[in-house]
């Protein structure tokens, strides 16, 4: 019995040592990968190709779901707020529900599913088809040149699409309220505007989407030049971008919360 | 696969749709009404009460968002409540203007609420008001209210 | 007999190198030499180190112990800055080709000279061309690697590995998974273009047929060492059973047919 679960304490200090060992590998390759980033500058072209498929091609599954999620909190929160009277505060509750939380971290989490598994399957793919080898047997440095643009690329789509989420869910909450509810078009937005800040909330819900967009776009880079060079390896590696990008987004999410909003 | 152009004009559409997208939230959801401190002069009001008033509420005179609740403090020698607030620059206020503490609808956030006085004097930056009124506490209220109707009882008797 | 050393001197020289992956020694101690101007076939079983010897040259591992040399400069030594400018005069085929999918053929043998000179565009699509000419697929040019069959996508990356026209050329299973014409094709063409190019050439193969054809001298490995060495007469002459069980493609001998296994009479009548 005692054996039992030292063993199982045993497995359990391997695997976190794992999990450090790899953390600071992730690091060092960051650190490389920022250091080559004169590249992706210098060979503009490739990076915007990088935002194309980042971000052009998120477009659709994002302003699709911030519709939906806007007119969701529209409907919810008109039904809380009508009880005490305070319908008309819905526009202020759909745009702070938005712009601080929503859009950034539900941009973030779409982001690292569609984008972020693409980047891993394509540089994974790329390793096991061993093109990367290619690469540096002709002297050209695999992360500069591949690794590099698609994290500018994704650094760069990241606010942008949690702008455009926002955006597009504050019309969504607007739609459903009021013409379909017939909450006041004027208190709708006059009382959001009264509500939300600027720096506070704008600002803020950006800096956070930029943060994200650091964050998935590295793991999504870093799991795939690290895959095992087989199909079950960039399978895996794909899982794990998506697991470990969206458990890093809702961690990230309530640490600058925290920081941001305290005593609000 | 695209050829450049296609991509450039895309990737070009994405980037000003993005824009467009912070423009709005910026402009017409959001306002702009931090007040940055160079632009508004401190004034001091001491409370006995500030309910539930937070820091960076409005400071309101006629309705009129004028300034923000800048800080908020404990004064431990008279145990009652300082409050500081940056008032914007634009507008002057003379010396005994009175300091209230009010609530916006009826279960609203509370802001301060600025009367002005008639003195020819202005408030300078770092004055204090001297004319104030706390908050309405609910409680308080209640229990007057309940001493009222027992007293008026206890004088029918 | 140790192939002659020729005027030019030893393009590679591998000195008592010894590389281990993963707690086994997959290199002990090698050395091998590859002199200017000749074809080299590297044969031995599979994992007997052939395709690391061809990473340790390209400096992409690093050998625990002994040196790599490279146009008399060291490889395994060698600085980053350093080691790509010594990359600049190798090409290497990898084993399936290994192009970049999203260029289409033109822009793959194009990606060295875009990537790694100054040269106009106008330029670089003559040499391309010329490239493609060389190993018959100038008409291909447009396609992508999807549309192109195996053969002709290694045959693409072998235009591509000399768009810089190295002056060594390291081939990396060449002949796997060939039709006999594309085989003797790209036989033809790495003979050809060593000549053409006064490169030199290491095939890392299994083929015992198609090298013996073109190469000018052999080395097996096995266990991480040289077991064998000799020209291509001298191997097929060979007694020695090592030798001899490869090129005459027996099922048993020095390399044995049984994984290790305890006795088989016992195993069968072992207790359930």
């Amino acid at each position: 019995m005692l054996a039992r679960v030292l063993s199982l304490f045993e497995a359990l200090g391997a695997r976190v040592n794992g999990m450090i060992a790899r953390l600071g590998l992730a690091s060092r390759f960051f650190w490389i990968m920022l250091r080559l980033s004169g590249t992706s500058f210098r060979r503009l072209p490739l990076t915007i190709r990088e935002i194309y498929f980042a971000g052009v091609l998120s477009l659709i599954i994002i302003a699709v779901s911030a519709l939906f999620v806007g007119m969701v909190l529209g409907l919810q929160g008109y039904d809380t707020l009508v009880r005490y009277g305070s319908a008309d505060a819905v526009g202020t509750l759909v745009a702070l529900s938005l712009t601080r939380e929503l859009g950034p971290v539900v941009a973030a989490l779409l982001f690292a599913s569609r984008a972020g598994s693409a980047i891993t399957a394509e540089i994974g793919l790329m390793k096991a088809t061993e093109q990367l080898s290619a690469m540096e047997m002709m002297a050209v440095d695999p992360i500069a040149r591949v690794v590099g643009p698609r994290f500018w690329g994704g650094v760069v789509s990241m606010p942008l699409l949690a702008a455009l989420f926002s955006a597009i869910g504050i019309f969504g909450g607007y739609l459903v309220t009021v013409p379909l509810i017939g909450v006041d078009d004027g208190a709708f937005w006059s009382q959001m505007q009264s509500s939300v800040d600027l720096r506070e909330d704008v600002v803020n819900g950006i800096i956070k989407s930029a943060v994200f967009g650091v964050a998935v776009t590295w793991i999504a880079v870093f799991e795939g030049y690290d895959a095992a060079p087989t199909a079950e390896g960039v399978s895996r590696a794909t899982t794990r971008t998506v697991v470990t990008s969206s458990l890093a987004i809702l961690a990230l999410d309530f640490v600058l919360t925290a920081f941001m909003f305290r005593g609000a | 696969m695209m050829n450049r152009r296609a991509l450039d004009i895309w990737v070009g559409f994405f980037v000003a749709l993005g824009f467009a997208a912070i423009m709005f939230l910026a402009l017409r959801v959001a306002s702009s009404a931090t007040l940055a401190a160079a632009d508004g002069y401190e004034v001091k009001a001491k409370f006995d009460n500030i309910g539930g008033l937070k820091v960076r509420a409005p400071v309101k005179s006629a309705g009129v968002v004028v300034g923000r609740v800048a800080g908020i403090r404990f004064d431990n020698q008279n145990f009652e409540a300082v409050v500081t607030m940056n008032v914007d620059k634009r507008y002057a206020f003379p010396q005994d203007t009175a300091a209230k503490i009010l609530t916006s609808g009826l279960l609203g956030e509370q802001y301060v609420g600025l009367t002005a006085g008639g003195d020819t004097a202005m408030l300078k930056d770092g004055d204090t008001l001297k004319i104030t009124q706390s908050a309405i506490v609910l409680e308080n209220l209640i229990s007057q209210f309940l001493y009222s109707k027992a007293a008026e009882g206890g004088e029918k008797k | 007999m140790p192939p002659p050393a020729p005027p030019a001197g030893n393009l590679v020289e591998i000195e008592n190198v010894t590389f281990s992956y993963g707690g086994a020694n997959v290199l002990d101690g090698i050395s091998l030499t590859i002199p200017r101007g000749s074809v080299v076939a590297i044969m031995g079983g599979s994992g007997s180190g052939k395709t690391t010897l061809l990473r340790l040259i390209g400096g992409a591992l690093r050998p625990g112990k002994g040196e790599v040399r490279a146009f008399g400069r060291s490889v395994s030594r060698a600085r980053t800055r350093e080691l790509y400018q010594l990359r600049r005069k190798m090409g290497m085929l990898f084993q399936f080709g290994a192009l970049f999918t999203d260029l289409s053929a033109f822009d793959n043998v194009a990606f060295p000279m875009r990537e790694r000179t100054d040269l106009p565009e106008a330029l670089i699509r003559d040499l391309v061309l010329m490239k493609l000419q060389a190993v018959g697929l100038r008409g291909a040019a447009d396609l992508m690697p999807q549309q192109l069959s195996g053969g002709m996508q290694r045959r693409v990356a072998l235009a591509r590995a000399i768009a810089l026209d190295p002056a060594l050329i390291m081939y990396d299973e060449p002949f796997t998974g060939l039709d006999p014409i594309s085989l003797a094709v790209t036989g033809q063409l790495i003979r050809d273009l060593n000549d053409a190019l006064d490169a030199a050439s290491i095939v890392v193969t299994h083929d015992v047929h198609e090298s013996l054809a073109i190469v000018d001298y052999i080395y097996f490995l096995a266990n991480g060492r040289v077991v064998a060495q000799g020209t291509p007469d001298e191997v097929r002459a060979s007694t020695a059973p090592f030798v001899h069980q490869f090129v005459h493609a027996e099922s048993d001998g020095p390399v044995p047919f049984h994984y290790p296994a305890p006795d088989y009479q016992g195993a069968l009548l072992a207790a359930r």
